[in-house]
């Protein structure tokens, strides 16, 4: 059964092709693209990704105008349904500001924009997206953001420990994350967001494919059980 | 109605960009600054008679981020009563 993906596309998004790429790579069909301002998603979706970038210019917040905008009325609806969805860097803002995930994603406490790779813990290696990593892996993924300081208050915080949320944590401090959160996940374990970047380590090339595994994980979940 | 809207970081939230400033502040050889909080200010031009209930309500669902931040709201002066 051919993997029916989307990959939305808001304006100002810059890691959208990144994101159809290595989907297509890992599931060997190229995902649909979505635009922001379609009030409907395709059909009959396995997943939905919201990419990277500086969507709306990052006006207000990050993320906060994409978070309402048509397309993320019915994602909400779909995620709520039990859709699996990724949002990486930018899209992990999204998924703050729109409720689908807790806490938000503040300026980076060095004030700077920070790209490079960093090692992450992968904390839980039951879940959906990280079902194929070794328990207590350490992986190299690439963070590029400006706003990845991830806050919420001590009681969420020890509710996301508690159950298993953290799904990824940064192994030294990066941008002065509570707790070096660098991914977390929503109740129900269906909405992903994370800062790292794991489509941008899939290929050889890209100097580590440490990321390749966390869509081989929900490819092979959805696809391949 | 012109409405003035302030959103500010949430006390005990850590406001980089207000540390920055207040050690610029302090390199440039003020004293006494004990601390510096950087907020947003937003203008509105509204109907007049936009009830309070509105004017929350965008806030809460757009202007500000509940998680962090904090608003005020403030009724400026309508045009015709200058």
């Amino acid at each position: 059964m051919a993997f029916r993906a989307a990959v939305v596309t808001f304006p100002g998004s810059n890691c959208d092709r990144d994101m159809a790429c290595a989907l297509e790579l890992v599931s060997g069909t190229a995902p649909i693209r979505v635009w922001h301002g379609d009030a409907d998603l395709p059909d009959n979706l396995d997943f939905i990704a919201l990419p990277g970038g500086f969507s709306y210019g990052d006006y207000l917040r990050s993320g906060a105008m994409a978070a309402n905008s048509p397309i993320m009325r019915s994602i909400v609806v779909a995620a709520e349904r039990g859709v699996p969805v990724l949002g990486v860097c930018n899209g992990f803002q999204v998924l703050t500001e729109s409720g689908l995930l807790p806490g938000a994603l503040m300026r980076n406490a060095s004030q700077n924009f920070i790209c490079r790779t960093v090692p992450l813990k992968v904390e839980n290696t039951q879940s959906l997206f990280t079902g194929g990593y070794d328990a207590g892996a350490v992986i190299d993924i690439p963070v590029a953001h400006h706003d990845g300081n991830y806050f919420a208050d001590e009681a969420t915080l020890d509710r996301l420990e508690g159950d298993g949320r953290v799904a990824f944590r940064y192994q030294a401090p990066v941008n002065g994350s509570r707790r070096d959160i660098a991914g977390i996940l929503n109740a129900s374990g269906n909405v992903l967001g994370m800062m790292p970047h794991p489509e941008r380590a899939v290929e050889d090339a890209h100097g580590g494919t440490d990321g390749r595994r966390l869509f081989e994980s929900v490819i092979g979940e959805l696809v391949g059980a | 109605m012109k409405v003035r809207i302030l959103v500010r970081l949430k006390p005990g939230v850590l406001d980089p960009q207000g540390r920055a400033v207040h050690h610029s502040l302090d390199g440039l050889g003020f004293e006494g600054v004990e601390d510096v909080r950087i907020g947003r200010m937003i203008e509105l031009d509204v109907a007049d008679g936009t009830s309070d209930e509105s004017l929350n309500s965008m806030c809460e669902k757009l202007l500000a981020n509940m998680v962090i931040e904090d608003y005020t709201i403030e009724k400026l002066e309508t045009a015709g009563a200058a």
